[in-house]
């Protein structure tokens, strides 16, 4: 057993954190307050190599493993979540299924541009009746020969509206259930699509959330990803690696609400003391320190397994779940120990615990990451 | 053009130091060990150039045993073409301007932090010119090639001095030279492992300093409050304890 990270993902976890405490933090009070999307980041983390992470070389991409990508998802989630889960879906949803399942001809077209980060990728699945029933699409493809057309509507889309490339399942035979859901690349660009509003949302707020709607989408055939009906199993193979990008997003955002948390606990004083020395609050910093290590630990778990070519829909639901849930309660004893100021914006813990409940809700619920875990725990 | 950007392996500027040894050394446990910063913007502004076409090659070297090679595989990854690691645990300043010189010789720009973040001693970049007879400029903030001349900024007294200066130079770089660090790329991180980094034996040299003790500075006093209405004592206070006025 080795717990050593290698020079170079030693090196991409200070690349990420450099660039997050020099570049991300100037603005990122600002952008939450404003719900302004990222766009001068996307573009230097782009160029930095944080959008295309683990796609290969040949499709220009970085080359890197997945534990690399948990640390650079912890260093830029420490600081800003909104600005890590736009990389987060290009990486983990869009890139890795394009990268597994794409045929040559999608590889070249759309995730080069994507891995380098020229065009932004988003995964269109949830629906206004099936976010975690996602078996029960609405959205229907129906299949004209040459293409498809598409008409319905998907919700709480992560970067509706700043991407150009859409991956988006939709029932091409009802009859057929689960069984008959396609999985499409669509430009965001094709007649027919239409955005919703941007979504206020309580965190995350300057990622930018739609949903977005088609009526009568033209998709040329070749864009279907996989055989007819692999949809269903496309995103749900997808989201198990997805959910290595999110858990370390949640882990990451109980990280740096520690870190906050420690050092203010280091300087403020009362009753004559360092508020450290209270062992009131030496014990909740011992106690969100056990849970950020054990989070880590279930995201590099995963990541891991990945890379080691091992089943990680288990491993990756587990620090998904873990780690999100841990989040929304190492949040909440960071503004605890913030006490006032940490009610107030400029102090960053009530904005991480505003990101943090939302990593128990997307790319899965705490509830459907259980439902994972213990079907499989069930099944062996 | 070739430059050879001098690089020294320090403590992470947030370490918490400690003493060992009856305090005649530092204690390097649990260090994190990165490029010193001034070299570092050294480096920027030497890949600026080499992407601007001025220059032919980077190489980058220190004085260190192998625990510095992982900065100096940070320093490949920012965009430097090859590395040496001069093989010795580095005592002083003359030292380590003696083993350098050993490998500046051929290069036609050198480049060096005004101060290493550890010791700060300020010592490398003038002794080194001296051993070589090469021209060295200090105080160096800003760089430029045009049509092969090296042209450079001093920051003075009031302003600052656009100098030409032939090579061979070292040139003693201070803040301003580059005005970040260079993040790695992702790209440069990998191609950083397959790029020559050599390993050199050190030379005989002198060592001329004897480190007798090290003292870490006494803790912040804690703040003293005046009342608003005093201000005789306020004065006081300034003058006599902080001795500022």
């Amino acid at each position: 057993m080795n717990f050593e990270f290698t020079d170079e993902q030693l090196m991409i976890r200070q690349a990420a954190k450099d660039y997050a405490e020099r570049e991300l933090l100037q603005d990122v009070l600002e952008r939450d307050a404003k719900a302004e999307f990222p766009a001068r980041h996307i573009k230097n983390l782009a160029e930095l190599g944080f959008m295309g992470m683990m796609v290969d070389p040949e499709y220009d991409g970085s080359g890197m493993d997945t534990v690399s990508y948990v640390l650079a998802m912890e260093e830029l989630s420490k600081i800003d979540a909104a600005t890590s889960v736009v990389i987060s879906v290009n990486n983990s949803l869009v890139c890795y299924g394009l990268c597994k399942y794409g045929t040559e001809e999608q590889k070249q077209k759309y995730l080069k541009p994507l891995a380098r980060g020229e065009h932004i990728g988003a995964f269109l699945l949830s629906e206004p009746e099936a976010g975690s029933d996602a078996m029960h699409q609405h959205t229907s493809a129906e299949d004209k020969g040459d293409h498809y057309l598409l008409n319905g509507t998907k919700n709480w889309i992560t970067s509706g509206n700043s991407a150009s490339t859409y991956i988006v399942m939709a029932q091409t035979f009802p009859e057929k259930g689960y069984r008959g859901i396609n999985a499409f690349i669509v430009e965001k660009n094709s007649p027919g699509i239409t955005l919703g509003p941007h979504e206020d949302k309580m965190g995350m707020r300057s990622s930018d959330t739609h949903s977005v709607m088609f009526t009568d989408v033209k998709v040329p055939k070749e864009n279907r990803i996989g055989e007819d009906g692999f949809g269903y199993k496309f995103a749900m193979k997808a989201l198990e690696a997805g959910r290595i990008g999110i858990a370390a997003q949640a882990m990451g955002i109980a990280a740096g609400a520690l870190e906050r948390a420690l050092a203010y606990a280091k300087e403020r004083k009362a009753f004559g003391t360092e508020i450290a020395n209270h062992q009131a609050i030496a014990f909740k910093l011992a106690d969100m320190a056990v849970k950020v290590e054990n989070a880590r630990n279930l995201c590099l778990k995963a990541a891991w397994q990945k890379d080691n070519g091992q089943p990680f829909a288990m491993a990756s639901a587990m620090a998904k779940l873990y780690a999100s849930d841990i989040a929304m309660e190492v949040t909440t004893e960071a503004v605890q120990i913030h006490g006032g100021y940490g009610y107030v914006k400029e102090y960053h813990v009530e904005r991480l615990m505003r990101e943090a409940k939302l990593t128990q809700i997307y790319e899965g619920t705490s509830e459907v990451q259980k439902i994972v875990v213990s079907r499989t725990l069930l099944r062996e | 053009m070739k430059f050879l950007v001098l690089i020294s392996n320090v403590p992470d500027t947030t370490t918490k130091i400690r003493f060992v040894d009856d305090n005649k050394t530092f204690d390097t446990t649990g260090v994190q060990w990165i490029i010193n910063p001034w070299d570092e913007l050294a480096l920027t502004r030497a890949v600026e150039l080499k992407e601007a076409g001025g220059i032919e090659k980077i190489t980058v070297a220190n004085v260190g045993e192998s625990i510095t090679e992982a900065t100096l595989r940070k320093a490949l990854a920012v965009g430097a073409d090859d590395a040496i690691r001069i093989d010795a645990k580095p005592k002083d300043a003359f030292y380590v301007a003696t083993q350098l010189a050993e490998v500046a010789k051929d290069y036609d720009v050198v480049m060096v932090g005004i101060e290493a973040s550890d010791y700060n001693g300020s010592a490398v970049g003038g002794m080194l010119a001296e051993i070589l007879g090469f021209n060295s400029v200090s105080a160096v903030s800003g760089m430029n090639i045009e049509n092969g001349q090296l042209s450079l900024t001093r920051e003075i007294d009031g302003g600052q001095q656009k100098i030409e200066v032939e090579t061979p130079v070292v040139t003693i770089v201070q803040k301003g030279i580059a005005i970040d660090p260079r993040i790695p790329a992702m790209r440069g991180i990998m191609m950083a492992r397959k790029k020559p980094l050599t390993v050199v034996p050190a030379v005989d040299a002198e060592e001329k300093t004897e480190y007798i003790s090290f003292e870490l500075p006494p803790p912040k006093a804690a703040c003293k409050l005046v009342d608003e209405d005093n201000v005789k004592e306020l004065v006081r206070l300034l003058q006599e304890e902080a001795k500022v006025l």
